[in-house]
């Protein structure tokens, strides 16, 4: 038995020099790819849990709001999924100001229609986090300023939206993002 | 660098120690006998200064997480009670949040004398790549310590900054998701981040021994960048040396950190920073703290949010690939009288984009952003490759202890040279 060992070492050692594979190169090859397998398996948990966990997500079920008490020209905040939400009632001047806009001339192009659901276009609902660095822009709370085009004005970097969440000077890449949401009734809507 | 080791054991312990772990050895080796250039300037005291620092917030630190609760209802509270209720705890947190701006004045200082005496050029290359990887460490330490006091800078400091990585098409949101833990910042990301800010600082001591390492392989830099030739001539030994000198610029450098920490320990801080954090509500004016500025003006200098992004990493990245960069084989801008000059407008770039950083977004600002962002890249894409091909440098020294004694001492003056190397303590 130790013999024979001895003896395929033996001619393993000379099939090495001679360059042939081995069988012992072989099992290492086998052993470190299972070894690397093994690591790549194991590293899966360890970047998973980084992930929003059970009750993160099932926070994050969708609320009812109801828009009766927000007046025209009245914006209001809320959080969803612990993002800031603005939902403004828009005027008569601010719906045709927004629609007026040549659509192409836009950063992000996307026409009011597109910005808010058919026959409620008073109300426009947007995550109230710029798309640049993630601040609130200003423009919700009466007495803030709205920025050059009348919508809202992020103060950290300077990026101006316009009465329909629209990015329009700055340096934010996006319009302001629209959450999922459903209108309910006249004037109750669902978001998430 | 010496190569030869000249540690001899004195006593039996120490003999029966050095046959089983030549631990004695090593620092010996290392801190005793190493050999140091003779011309070193105070410019070469920043390395052991921020070792220094480095156990001072590791010190402060630890003792801070004894008494800092890491979640989102309750740190804001924690840290108030740590000045208001744990004995000393003020002291502790003052240390600790004012360290980590000296902590900065001093790797800046360091990254300044590697850059005007050209510490960087070969064979130094990896000693410096090590650096800038120490440097992006410290970077990640202090933006997520900042986040821990959950006050409104730490918040809305943390989602601006994490929303950088949003920036990358396809992937960046879910990295974001996963740097969050959830769809905002919020608990989860104050838990790991306080984890991380523990984690990283003796990361930063591993690297730390790997550039100690490094530098020891190759020597020192010195300010006439001309090589060590003759160890009798050209060196000192460390001690006492190095260690007398280091430790009074320690001294000075710790005066000046008492002086913030008694006397104006919220000087380098944001007010904004005592209001808890609220998600609803951004400050009006978010600033990064001074050390981030420079960066924060070049992110703000690109209207478009992912080129702003990539150019903020690429002004560090840049630092990685300088050896490569500059192609003069004179290291010290003492001998370069052109490059000299552009290492000058450098700083004062550097020192711009800080200001411009904590000024708001708009106007003039934003222009003025531009055009110091371009300098900068100008530096090191533009003026380093050019000047080493066109540049006539001065004439160096034959070495150092020329340098030093004078022509003269080249030859005759070597005798003093060695007389001060072998005899350290009639000279010290």
């Amino acid at each position: 038995m130790i013999d024979n060992r001895r003896g395929r070492t033996v001619a393993e050692a000379n099939a090495t020099q001679a360059g042939d594979p081995t069988r012992r190169d072989m099992l290492f090859l086998a052993t470190g790819a299972m070894g690397a397998v093994g690591v790549a398996a194991l590293a899966v948990p360890f970047v998973r849990q980084l992930a929003p966990n059970a009750q993160t997500v099932a926070a994050g079920a969708p609320i009812e709001v109801d828009l009766t008490p927000v007046a025209e020209g009245q914006g209001i905040k809320l959080f969803w999924r612990g993002k800031l939400v603005f939902v403004r009632h828009r005027t008569k001047a601010e719906i045709d100001e927004a629609a007026k806009v040549t659509v192409a001339s836009l950063p992000d192009p996307q026409p009011d229609s597109a910005r808010v659901k058919p026959g409620k276009e008073q109300f426009l609902v947007v995550y109230g986090i710029c798309t640049h660095l993630g601040c609130v822009p200003m423009g919700t709370a009466p007495g803030e300023g709205r920025g050059d085009f009348n919508g809202w004005f992020c103060p950290c970097h300077g990026s101006h939206y316009d009465t329909a969440g629209r990015i329009r000077k700055g340096p934010a890449p996006k319009n302001l993002e629209i959450p999922p949401y459903a209108f309910l009734s006249d004037s109750k809507i669902r978001i998430g | 660098m010496s190569g030869q080791s000249t540690y001899v054991p004195k006593w039996g312990i120490a003999k029966w120690m050095d046959s089983r772990l030549p631990l004695p050895r090593l620092v010996y080796d290392s801190f005793i006998a190493y050999p140091t250039p003779r011309n070193l300037n105070y410019m070469w005291t920043f390395g052991g200064i921020l070792s220094l620092m480095l156990v001072v917030q590791i010190v402060t630190g630890v003792v801070l997480a004894m008494h800092y609760t890491p979640n989102a209802t309750m740190a804001f509270n924690s840290v108030e009670s740590i000045m208001r209720d744990v004995e000393y705890g003020w002291l502790m947190r003052y240390l600790h949040s004012n360290g980590a701006s000296f902590f900065f004045i001093a790797v800046y200082l360091h990254m300044f004398r590697s850059l005007y005496y050209g510490s960087y050029k070969a064979p130094r290359e990896v000693l410096w790549i090590l650096g800038v990887i120490l440097f992006l460490l410290m970077m990640a330490t202090a933006f997520m310590g900042y986040v821990l006091p959950w006050g409104q800078m730490s918040f809305w400091g943390a989602t601006v900054i994490t929303n950088l990585f949003s920036a990358f098409p396809i992937v960046g949101e879910t990295i974001v998701t996963f740097l969050w833990g959830g769809y905002s910042v919020d608990n989860p990301t104050l838990n790991r981040f306080f984890s991380l800010h523990f984690l990283l600082p003796f990361m930063i001591a591993g690297v730390t021994i790997l550039h100690v390492w490094a530098l020891h392989v190759t020597g020192q830099n010195n300010p006439t960048g001309v090589e060590v030739k003759s160890y009798a001539k050209d060196t000192v030994p460390f001690t006492p040396y190095a260690t007398v000198k280091d430790s009074f610029a320690m001294v000075a450098f710790l005066a000046v950190y008492a002086y913030f920490v008694f006397y104006i320990p919220n000087y380098l801080g944001h007010a904004d920073n005592y209001i808890q954090a609220n998600p609803a509500v951004t400050p009006a004016h978010i600033v990064p703290e001074w050390y981030f500025l420079p960066f924060y003006a070049i992110l703000r200098a690109v209207p478009d949010k992912l080129g702003g992004v990539l150019l903020m990493f690429a002004a560090i990245a840049v630092l990685a690939i300088l050896p490569w960069l500059d192609t003069s084989k004179v290291r010290s801008m003492s001998y370069r009288p052109l490059a000299r000059q552009c290492f000058w407008a450098f700083c004062v770039t550097s020192v711009m984009l800080g200001w411009l950083g904590s000024r708001p977004a708009e106007g003039i600002y934003v222009t003025l952003s531009q055009v110091f962002t371009a300098l900068y890249f100008a530096y090191f894409l533009i003026a380093l490759p050019l000047l080493g091909l066109f540049e006539t440098p001065k004439k160096l020294p034959g070495s150092i202890a020329e340098s030093v004694l004078g022509k003269s001492a080249g030859g005759s003056g070597a005798m003093v040279g060695a007389a001060a190397a072998s005899e350290p303590n009639t000279k010290g």
